[in-house]
């Protein structure tokens, strides 16, 4: 049996139907067509997956799209406003924070999150806020260095 | 890696709840946070014909700080628990224990009830439970019984919960004046389930000595160990517990309580040393803290 | 093909060299990067039943229960295989010493070798109904003694392949006599110090991001294929394909998407689905894909590292190696499609930046019942270098002598370059290094680590109750083996550079790197340049992406193809500008008089001057006709050796590989109590010959030495005496998160290659080669404990403080 469901995705109303089972991710990527967020275990564990549901990063692997039906859900895709890039977009290009780019939304959706609640991280804020995503390319340095730079971007604008 | 198909329930209330669970009984399982549960179904290790999605249930997401303990809705997510102050004040050790579960995103998403039922032996909100004396309530169609820990954990991945209940809520008491709480833990990844870890409460009198020390340890054991220190350690002057107290005897008491094994992470010597090593920084820490550091250095 | 030797043109457009931001990157964090899953939304889905047993032979395969499942389009076992499809997957490099190498079927046929391994494959709606459907096939199968542990495997109790003898796939000894002559075991008997110990080390694998994925759709009508693969070969894929399914190879075009991470196990092919796949979508003609879960990356695709060594060094007073014995016994699981590349490299690069008196090595490649060995970043060297640095610690320690002054004793010095080590390397071409300043390295690597003042740091900490400990490892890595790459190099008449090259990319920023080029050997903006790799609709010829070779090979066939361009526009310029070539320079675009800035032409003006067709359909077509010179009717429009265009291909084929190099040092603490183990600081210096982007170099080195960390202290597949993986998920596969890899602090040191004309070595795996070697020898210093086995939890570290 198939469930109808609406979504508010990066804005934008979107309806599906879905079985029961159908994961967040799965519904995101390939009922929606947003294949931005990307699967890298579907056990909870490398965090590629991480998408903003109202506003808190959460799992879209370990969530049933049903249990969401009529809740807000921000993506990579919804990241930019405008066409213009957010800092921490930039702020990874800039700090050479990806290498092939697979678990690079899921670092971005977390690292938005964060950076909205703690605008000014220390060292070990940072390492704890992306503590539960997996990279395997990039040996993380240039990730950290990208979240404190984001964090730098968004204070000289909002100056 | 997709989960088998099943019978979608969403209930709005909590009577629809408890109806539904009544009906589909054994078949059926509660879908809280989903963190454990949907990893099992993804990797087809669970195949429950109904789920019962309580997500949709806002009567069950309270957290509830009242002197004598905290009162944890079985919608109250990890990362609810550890922000609110007022549980903070109320319990600490939740807190110190909620830091330690998995990454800020799956606390965002996990429920604290839900890891309690889940009652996996490496866990730390179950040692935490059992720790504190704590309870959790479990209602059924027409029902409710409160559980003590002592009673709630009955195996690896086994709780008391049975069919067609639903555990409502956990109480985790708070401890009497100038007591002092702390976890610690040994994970091979920071954020992994811990090889040991050791949860401590420690009480002292008006004049400052061990009047209570208990610890619980997780991952050498089939449910959380709890063990009573409080011979061993005192009564002693806790101006002094880093010279007085015999932290060797206290160690190899709980090491005696404990039946760890072996697996790929850590051999079971390991865990025993571990644990010993553990019980004892976390009764300093927590001696500390009961004293409000005040009474000298550790 | 050809070996030009002039320097690359920094001069002109200074790109080369500098810190470029990358080109990718636009894409990839807006979530518009196109990865295999991403395409064929409405593509069918494969799944397979894979082998739940180590070793078994199947009685009966049971497909009844699965058909009724609603989605169900088609099940297929390897009855159904025609022709070729139907024999086992190829023998990718064979070698006169791998004398039994054995190949999967595409789909199992009567026996089963390793848990995973695909018996059946199913096509349905969706994955879910697929996996559904999966779950209801029942396979009989009759238990067969799984074959589990390398030192098991080599008593030979019982057999993986029936047909091979002892288990052993290949042997083979290699030996370099000492400069009298004497050999290595003479040389070890008549040395004034001996030592004999063993050394091993734990399985590991890859785990990119992405797990492999197959997509693809059959045209009817035009009756050919495209298949997008998440591969690091994609020309290699196509040609398989072809051969394969008995199709003309102008009729298969493969394309290597946005691919997530590869680390060696894509260049493996072709892989089962690779095949299956394609086969299926032919024959229903339907588009059909299968994306790899994790679970399936971990039971059936590839494994690497696990190695026991038996080693015997002699060794004069100053730490002189005069013969080194090293006895391999090397784990190739279940099936050798790469052949026997990995132990191959392990024993030839074992030697580092030595001269050893005499050597010799000896390795069995061993069947077990668990999944193929095939190269993962490193393929082979840190296993090699694990057991050159750990001697040449055991040596120092023997001794008394700093680590470092033992390794210097027996440092090729510069002025010894090329240096010829007597061996045949992977390639099968004599093992001489290039160049290289090994005392430089150690220098400079000493004094970032601060080595010297360690001692007094470690009494600092040993009175504040801290156990501290220092470590070093020293490598030489070949990079850049052949046999080719070529490079096209396009400009169109809008003044675009368009180039192609077909080795793949997994995100190593060759977009970026070989823009660089370009921009550099042809005077043009970077922003001009757009490339595409791992497109066989653009480029056919290509080895892939593997051995630290893309810059090297690629970016010199792509710098040799921009020469080749350059040459031509400069002809047609001086036509036009009634100029001498040799006057005639590349800037921006335009090429100019040079000290006549006003006589210039741009290069689009070139493009159209290029070929005589000429309808005007821009601009540049317009104002291209001033400079056009009435065609001569003696002579054909297109003159006798010209081609209409402005464009060139080229090929670089190395002679040999070009042999970068690095020492990295660590610096760990252990907790006395709980036997946790951290870096506290870790090292690199790093030579790698001219540098493109210093800024992806230094990305390779962070990525691979984190991969190094993981292997050291984390990573390992652990198999039951069943034969069953123990670990096969994220949750206790531990690869290290951010908080398990410590800060990485590099410097550069470049010794450009004398053998390309860019002068570049490969960068691409360094990173992660001495990591266990490092990490173990800081352990040791900290602990004194030998080390001797790799990685090391804390689990093991408290084994060995109670076996002391
Ligand atoms: C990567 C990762 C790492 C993790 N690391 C840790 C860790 O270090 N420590 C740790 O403690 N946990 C860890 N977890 C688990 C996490 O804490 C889970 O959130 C928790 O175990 C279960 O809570 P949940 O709400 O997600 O429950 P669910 O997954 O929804 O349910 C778990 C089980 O409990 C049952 N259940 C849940 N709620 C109820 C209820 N109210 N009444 C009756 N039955 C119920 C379900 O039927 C199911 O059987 C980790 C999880 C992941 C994915
Ligand atoms: S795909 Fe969701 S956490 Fe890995
Ligand atoms: S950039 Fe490849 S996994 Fe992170």
């Amino acid at each position: 049996m198939n469930h109808h469901i609406t979504l508010v995705v990066n804005g934008v109303v979107r309806e599906a139907s879905v079985p029961a089972r159908r994961l967040l991710s799965d519904c995101l990527r390939h009922d929606l067509g947003l294949t931005g967020t990307h699967v890298g275990c579907e056990h909870g564990v490398c965090g590629a997956c991480t998408v903003l549901l109202d506003g808190e990063p959460v799992r879209s692997c370990l969530t049933f799209a049903v249990t969401v039906d009529g809740r807000e859900i921000t993506t990579v895709e919804g990241l930019a406003t405008g066409g213009e890039l957010s800092p921490v977009q930039r702020a990874f290009a800039e700090c050479h924070g990806l290498q092939c780019g697979f678990c690079t939304p899921g670092f971005l959706c977390t690292a938005t999150a964060f950076l909205r609640d703690n605008p000014a991280p220390d060292d070990e804020e940072v390492l704890e806020a992306i503590s539960g995503n997996l990279c395997r390319c990039t040996g993380y340095q240039n990730i950290i260095k990208a979240v404190h730079r984001a964090a730098e971007i968004q204070a000289e604008e909002a100056g | 890696m997709k989960p088998p198909p099943f019978d979608y329930h969403g209930p709005a209330s909590l009577g629809e709840t408890l109806r539904v669970l009544a009906e589909v009984g054994p078949h059926g399982k509660v879908l809280a946070g989903g963190q454990s549960l949907i990893p099992l179904l993804n990797m087809r290790l669970a195949a429950p014909a109904h789920l019962v999605d309580i997500n949709r249930v806002a009567e069950l997401d309270t957290i509830a700080a009242e002197p004598g303990g905290v009162r944890v809705g079985a919608l109250a997510r990890h990362a609810a628990v550890e922000r609110s102050a007022a549980a903070r004040a109320v319990q600490p050790l939740l807190g110190q224990a909620l830091r330690l579960v998995a990454h800020p995103v799956i606390r965002n998403r996990g429920t604290v009830v839900g890891s309690l039922v889940h009652a996996d032996p490496s866990a730390e909100l179950p040692a935490v439970l059992a720790l504190l004396g704590g309870s959790v309530r479990l209602a059924r169609l027409g029902g409710e019984r409160e559980v003590a820990a002592a009673e709630f954990f009955t195996g690896p991945l086994e709780s008391a919960v049975a069919p067609g209940e639903l555990a409502v809520s956990a109480f985790f008491p708070a401890l009497p004046e100038r007591s002092g709480t702390a976890f610690c833990e040994v994970a091979r990844r920071h954020g992994d389930y811990a090889v040991a870890g050791v949860a401590a409460a420690v009480t002292l009198d008006e004049d400052f000595r061990i009047a209570a020390a208990r610890v619980a340890c997780v991952s050498v054991g089939p449910v959380p160990v709890v063990a009573d220190v409080t011979e061993v350690c005192g009564p002693r002057p806790a101006a002094s517990v880093g010279w007085d107290v015999d932290w060797d005897a206290v160690a190899r008491a709980v090491q005696d309580r404990i039946d760890p094994e072996e697996d790929i992470h850590a051999t079971a010597t390991y865990r025993r040393h571990l644990t010993g090593v553990l019980v004892t920084r976390a009764l300093k820490s927590a001696a500390h803290e009961a004293g409000h550091g005040e009474q000298g250095e550790l | 093909m050809s070996e030009r030797r002039e320097p690359a043109r920094e001069h002109v457009t200074g790109v080369f060299g500098k810190r470029v931001q990358r080109r990718e990157d636009a894409r990839l964090i807006t979530g518009r990067g196109r990865f295999l899953d991403d395409l064929g939304g409405n593509a069918l889905a494969a799944a397979f039943v894979r082998s739940p047993h180590a070793h078994a032979r199947i009685r009966d395969i049971d497909v009844a229960a699965a058909l009724d499942v609603d989605g169900l389009v088609a099940i297929y076992t390897w009855e159904d295989l025609p022709g070729v499809l139907a024999e086992p997957l190829p023998l990718l490099i064979p070698h006169p010493a791998l004398t039994h190498g054995r190949t999967a079927y595409p789909l199992a046929r009567e026996v089963v070798r390793h848990v995973g391994e695909p018996v059946v494959m199913v096509v349905a709606r969706d994955r879910y109904v697929a996996e559904d459907a999966c779950s209801l096939i029942e396979v009989d199968y009759e238990i067969l003694k799984p074959v589990v542990g390398v030192e098991e495997a080599a008593q030979a109790a019982h057999l993986v392949h029936e047909d091979v003898p002892g288990n052993v796939a290949a042997h083979m000894v290699q030996e370099v006599p000492a400069p009298d002559g004497r050999s290595a075991r003479e040389a070890i008997e008549a040395a004034p110090h001996t030592l004999a110990f063993r050394l091993d080390i734990e399985r590991s694998a890859c785990t990119p991001l992405e797990g492999k994925g197959v997509y693809a759709r059959w045209d009817a009508d035009d009756e050919s294929l495209r298949v997008y693969s998440s591969t690091q070969t994609s020309t290699s894929v196509r040609m398989a394909i072809a051969a394969k399914l008995g199709l003309p190879l102008p009729k298969v075009e493969v394309i290597a998407p946005d691919v997530g991470g590869g680390f060696g196990v894509k260049i493996v092919h072709p892989w089962p689905e690779e095949i299956l796949v394609p086969w299926a979508a032919r024959l229903l003609d339907r588009e059909i894909k299968w994306t790899e879960d994790r679970r399936e990356h971990f039971i059936s695709s590839a494994h690497e590292r696990a190695q026991v060594q038996y080693v015997r060094v002699g060794f004069d007073d100053d730490g002189r190696v005069l013969g080194l014995d090293v006895n391999i016994l090397h784990d190739n699981g279940a099936y050798t499609p790469y052949g026997i590349i990995v132990p191959i490299v392990t024993s030839t690069q074992l030697l580092g930046p030595y001269k050893i008196g005499a050597y010799r090595v000896e390795f069995s490649s061993i069947y077990t019942n668990t999944v193929q060995v095939t190269p993962y970043r490193g393929a082979g060297r840190p296993q090699g270098v694990f057991c050159m640095e750990r001697t040449m610690d055991r040596i120092a320690a023997h001794l008394g002598r700093d680590r470092t002054d033992v390794r210097a004793a027996n440092f090729i010095q510069p002025d010894e370059f090329p240096y010829d080590q007597g061996m045949t390397f992977q390639d099968g071409r004599p093992l001489i290094y290039d160049s290289g300043d090994y005392p430089e390295s150690l220098r400079m690597l000493k004094e970032l680590i601060g080595w010297d003042s360690f001692p007094a740091m470690r009494d600092q900490a040993a009175a504040e109750g801290r156990r501290i400990g220092i470590g070093v490892g020293c490598y030489v890595e070949g990079t850049g083996v052949g046999p080719y790459e070529g490079g096209h190099v396009q400009v169109t008449s809008d003044g675009r550079v368009h180039v192609s090259t077909g080795l793949t990319s997994q995100g190593q920023g060759h977009e970026t790197v070989f823009a660089q080029i370009v921009a550099t050997e042809l005077g043009v903006p970077f922003e001009k340049v757009s490339v595409v790799t791992g497109d066989t609709r653009r480029f056919g010829y290509a080895v892939g992406t593997f051995a630290s070779r893309a810059a090297v090979v690629s970016g010199n066939a792509i710098a040799l193809a921009c020469r080749k361009v350059r040459e031509k526009a400069l002809r047609i310029a001086a036509d036009a500008l009634e100029a001498d070539p040799r006057d005639l320079e590349i800037t921006d675009g335009v090429v100019h008089v040079v000290g006549a800035p006003s006589a210039s032409i741009p290069l689009s003006t070139i493009a159209v001057l290029s070929n005589p067709l000429r309808y005007a359909f821009d601009d540049e077509t317009r104002r291209a006709t001033q400079f056009a010179s009435a065609p001569s009717p003696d002579r054909p429009p297109v003159s006798e050796g010209e081609e209409p265009g402005l464009e060139g291909r080229d090929y670089y084929s190395p002679i040999r590989s070009t042999f970068a190099s690095g020492m990295h040092a660590a610096i760990v603490e252990t907790d006395p109590l709980t036997a946790e183990i951290k870096i506290l600081r870790y090292a690199v210096v790093h030579d790698c010959g001219k540098l493109i982007n210093p800024m992806i170099v230094e990305g390779q080195i962070h990525g691979g030495v984190a991969q190094g960390v993981g292997g050291a202290l984390y990573e390992k597949m652990v198999y039951d005496q069943h034969g069953q993986l123990l670990n096969a998920s994220f949750m206790d596969f531990l690869m290290p998160y951010a908080t398990e890899v410590p800060r990485i602090e590099t410097t550069h040191l470049e010794t450009p290659s004398p053998l390309n004309p860019l002068g570049v070595k490969g960068a691409g795996e360094a990173g992660v080669i001495p990591v266990s070697a490092v990490i173990a020898a800081a352990i040791e210093d900290a602990e004194g404990i030998p080390i001797d086995r790799m990685p090391i939890s804390p689990s093991d570290l408290h084994a060995l403080r109670l076996a002391r």
